[in-house]
C-alpha cells in the first residue's frame, strides 16, 4: 500500500498525458491475471473488473481493454471490424491507440503481433506469436437458452449442454437446417461450450487449433475467455448433419478469391449486386496492392 | 466501378465538427458558462455526479456543456474520466445522523423532534409556467452566496433511531465491512452493499419506472416515507501516515429511508422492514426509487414470492445502468454486412430448398 503522497504525486505528474494505453498498470495487471486464468481454463469465462472507457459498451471495451492490457512499446497492432481496417469504428479504436500509446500500427495481417477484431477471423493465416483480440457482446452462450447468469453457470458446471443440441436439432426439424450462421456455438478442449462471438460460421474452422493466442474480452458483460493456441475447438453438429460454412457462387469481384468471406454490396436500385472480399487486407494483397 | 467505402476518417473528423458547431448554437449569443450550468442547472448536476460515480460539480458542469445537455451523455463522459482516476483511499463510512440538515421530512409523524423542514423544493408547487422566467435578470446581491452557508443548518435526529428504541424497527449494521473499493464485476447474488452502490449510479428512469410497479402490484411492499434529509457530510480519512481522521471536505448528499410492511419473525415480536436510498447532491425521487427498490429486492430474506420485475436481482442489476444499457443498445449502429451477409447466405438457402415448403 502506497502513501497518500506518493499517490498524489504521482497523479500530479500524469496528469499531463493518460498512462500508456489509457489504462493504468494495476488495471492492466488485473486483467492480465484474468487472461492467465482464461488461457488455463480453455472456453471458461472469467469474470473481471470492468472499467468504463471512453468509448460506448457495446462499441468493443472489452478487446480494447484486453489489447491496452496486453500491448507494449514494441507491438504492431491491427484493427479491423467486419474484416476491415478502414471501417469507422475500426478507424476510431486504432486511432485511440495510437493517441494513447503511439505504437506502430498496420494494415497487413501478417506484420501485426496484436490483432483486434470484431466480427472476423483475418483470411491470411496467423501465426505463432500472434494474438487476435475478439470484441464480445454476449459472452454467454447459453443467455438465449436462458437468460439467468446464475443459472448458465451451473449448467457450464455440469457441462449441461444438452438444451444447445436439443435448439440446433429444432432448427433442423423446422427449417431443414441448423439456422445459426454466426456466432456458431463450439466446444472448446473436449470441456466448454463458447460463444466464438459474432463470427460467421464461416471462421469457426479457424478457431481450431491456431497457432495463434485467441482472447475474447467482453466490457459490459465484464467477462474474458481465451483459445490458447493449438487447442482442439469442435463446432456443435449431428452426425447427420455435420457442420459446414458459408460458400458462395461467385467470386471476389476485385481479386477473384473463391475461399474467402463475400459480402454482398448494392450497386442500383434495379436490384443489382456484386461480392467483394470483407478482409480487405487480403483482397488488396491479392490485388497486388499494398496497404501500408 | 464500386470499390467499398474508404474515407472513414474524414467523415467521423466532420461529424465532430458539425456536432461542435452544433454545441456551441448561434454564435451571437453569449456561451453558457460552467459556472452558469453549475448554479443555475444544479438538479442536472446532481443526477450526473450521482450516476457518473464522482463528486464535483464543475467536472459535471463540464460534461452537460460538452453533451449539449444530454444527461446519459454527460454521465458517460464523467465515468470514462472516472477511469483514469487513482483510487488513493476509502474514507470513513459516512454517518447520516451527523448530517448537517437543509431539509428533512417524514410522512410518518406530524411532529417530531426537530420539526418539519421543507427546504428547498418544487412540492406544493403548482407547476405552471413562470413566464417572469423568460426575461434574463442582471447579476445582482439578491441571493448572494454567503460564506459560510452552513451556519444555519442543524443536526436533527434520525426517525428511524426513533423506531429502533421501541423495536418497531431492526438497526442496521454493515454486515460486510471491507477495505477494498467497491468494484462491480456482475457475479450474482450481490452483497447489499454493492447492491445499494450499484442502485446508487443505476438510471433514474429506469428505477423510477420499476419503484412505481411495486406501487402497483408487481411486488408490493407497503412502504411509507420514514424519513427524507437532504444535507451536507464532512468525508473523513484516516491517512496511514497520521493514524487519526481528518475532514477532507464536505458533500451534498439525499438519504431516503422508507418503511415497508411488517413481518413476525418466530421466536421475534413483529417489526416493520426498510428500504433505503442515497443519491449525491439533492437527487431526492432518485434516493426514494432507489429505497423502493432495495426493499424490493430483499424480498427473498423475508421469504416473500418473487413475481415482479423489481424482484429481481438479476434483472435489475443487469439493466439498470445506463451507460452500459446506452451503448449497447447505440451499437446497433455499427456495421453487420458480415452477419447480415451470413443470414442472407442462410435465408437464400432455405428459399431454395423445396422441402421446406
Amino acid at each position: 500500500m502506497r502513501s497518500v503522497n506518493e499517490h498524489i504525486n504521482q497523479s500530479a505528474q500524469s496528469e499531463q498525458n493518460y498512462n500508456f494505453a489509457y489504462l493504468d498498470e494495476q488495471t492492466k495487471r488485473m486483467i492480465r491475471r484474468a487472461i492467465l486464468k482464461g488461457i488455463a481454463i480453455p472456453g471458461y469465462q472469467v469474470a473481471f473488473q470492468g472499467r468504463e472507457m471512453p468509448m460506448p459498451y457495446g462499441w468493443g471495451t472489452g478487446g480494447i481493454m484486453l489489447s491496452a492490457s496486453i500491448l507494449g512499446p514494441k507491438d504492431c497492432f491491427k484493427v479491423i471490424d467486419q474484416g476491415a481496417d478502414d471501417t469507422t469504428n475500426a478507424v476510431s479504436i486504432r486511432q485511440f491507440f495510437e493517441k494513447v500509446c503511439d505504437i506502430e500500427v498496420t494494415q497487413k495481417t501478417a506484420n501485426a503481433s496484436v490483432i483486434q477484431t470484431r466480427h472476423r477471423i483475418p483470411e491470411h493465416s496467423l501465426v505463432e506469436g500472434q494474438i487476435l483480440v475478439f470484441q464480445v457482446p454476449i459472452p454467454e452462450p447459453l443467455r438465449f437458452i436462458e437468460p439467468r447468469e446464475t443459472r448458465t453457470k451451473k449448467m457450464h458446471a455440469y457441462s449441461d449442454y444438452g438444451s444447445m443440441q436439443v435448439k440446433l436439432y429444432e432448427d433442423i426439424v423446422q427449417y431443414g437446417h441448423i439456422a445459426t450462421s454466426y456466432a456458431y456455438p463450439v466446444i472448446v478442449h473436449g470441456r466448454y461450450l463458447m460463444d466464438p462471438s459474432p463470427i460467421p460460421k464461416f471462421d469457426n474452422p479457424k478457431l481450431h487449433m491456431s497457432p495463434a493466442l485467441l482472447v475474447f474480452g467482453a466490457g459490459r458483460e465484464k467477462r474474458i475467455y481465451c483459445i490458447p493456441p493449438y487447442t482442439d475447438v469442435k463446432s456443435l453438429d449431428f452426425e447427420d448433419h455435420p457442420f459446414s460454412i458459408q460458400q458462395w457462387d461467385q467470386a471476389c469481384a476485385q481479386c477473384g478469391s473463391h475461399d474467402s468471406f463475400l459480402d454482398e454490396v448494392l450497386i442500383d436500385d434495379q436490384g443489382g449486386r456484386m461480392f467483394v472480399c470483407s478482409d480487405t487486407d487480403f483482397c488488396q494483397q491479392r490485388q497486388g496492392n499494398s496497404n501500408d | 466501378m464500386y470499390v467499398a467505402v474508404k474515407g472513414g476518417e474524414k467523415a467521423i473528423a466532420a461529424s465532430h465538427a458539425l456536432q461542435a458547431k452544433k454545441r456551441r448554437g448561434d454564435t451571437k449569443l453569449n456561451e453558457i458558462s460552467i459556472h452558469q450550468i453549475e448554479q443555475q442547472l444544479s438538479l442536472a448536476v446532481d443526477r450526473v455526479m450521482t450516476e457518473g460515480g464522482i463528486y464535483d460539480r464543475q467536472l459535471a458542469a463540464l460534461a452537460l456543456k460538452q453533451a449539449c445537455g444530454d444527461q446519459v451523455e454527460a454521465i458517460f463522459l464523467v465515468r470514462a474520466y472516472r477511469t483514469t482516476l487513482a483510487h488513493i483511499a476509502s474514507c470513513e463510512p459516512l454517518d447520516c445522523a451527523k448530517m448537517l440538515v437543509e431539509r428533512r421530512i417524514s410522512a410518518i409523524y406530524k411532529d417530531l423532534p426537530g420539526g418539519q423542514q421543507l427546504g428547498a423544493s418544487f412540492d406544493y408547487n403548482h407547476r405552471l409556467l413562470d413566464f417572469s422566467l423568460m426575461a434574463e435578470s442582471e447579476p445582482s446581491n439578491e441571493y448572494p452566496i454567503k460564506a459560510n452557508e452552513l451556519e444555519d443548518e442543524q443536526v436533527f435526529t434520525k426517525v428511524f433511531s426513533l423506531l429502533e428504541q421501541q423495536g418497531l424497527a431492526k438497526s442496521e449494521q454493515s454486515r460486510e465491512p471491507s477495505e477494498e473499493p467497491l468494484t462491480t464485476s456482475q457475479s450474482f447474488p450481490y452483497s447489499r452493499v454493492e447492491r445499494l452502490a450499484q442502485l446508487t449510479r443505476s438510471d433514474e428512469g429506469f428505477l423510477l419506472a420499476l419503484a412505481y410497479s411495486t406501487q402497483r402490484g408487481y411486488g408490493r411492499n407497503h412502504p411509507f416515507a420514514g424519513e427524507i434529509r437532504t444535507g451536507f457530510m464532512e468525508l473523513e480519512l484516516e491517512a496511514e501516515e497520521l493514524g487519526f481522521s481528518i475532514c477532507i471536505g464536505q458533500i451534498q448528499v439525499t438519504e431516503c429511508e422508507m418503511v415497508n410492511g411488517f413481518v413476525k419473525p418466530e421466536q421475534e415480536q413483529a417489526h416493520f422492514t426498510r428500504g433505503y436510498g442515497l443519491s449525491l447532491g439533492a437527487a431526492e425521487r432518485k434516493a426514494m426509487a432507489i429505497a423502493l427498490i432495495d426493499r424490493s429486492l430483499q424480498a427473498s430474506d423475508y421469504g416473500e414470492a418473487i413475481d415482479g420485475p423489481a424482484q429481481d436481482e438479476e434483472f435489475v442489476l443487469a439493466h439498470g445502468d445506463n451507460v452500459e444499457a446506452a451503448g449497447f443498445v447505440s451499437h446497433l449502429k455499427l456495421p453487420h454486412y458480415v452477419d447480415f451477409q451470413a443470414e442472407l447466405e442462410l435465408i437464400r438457402k432455405m428459399r431454395n430448398t423445396k422441402d421446406t415448403l
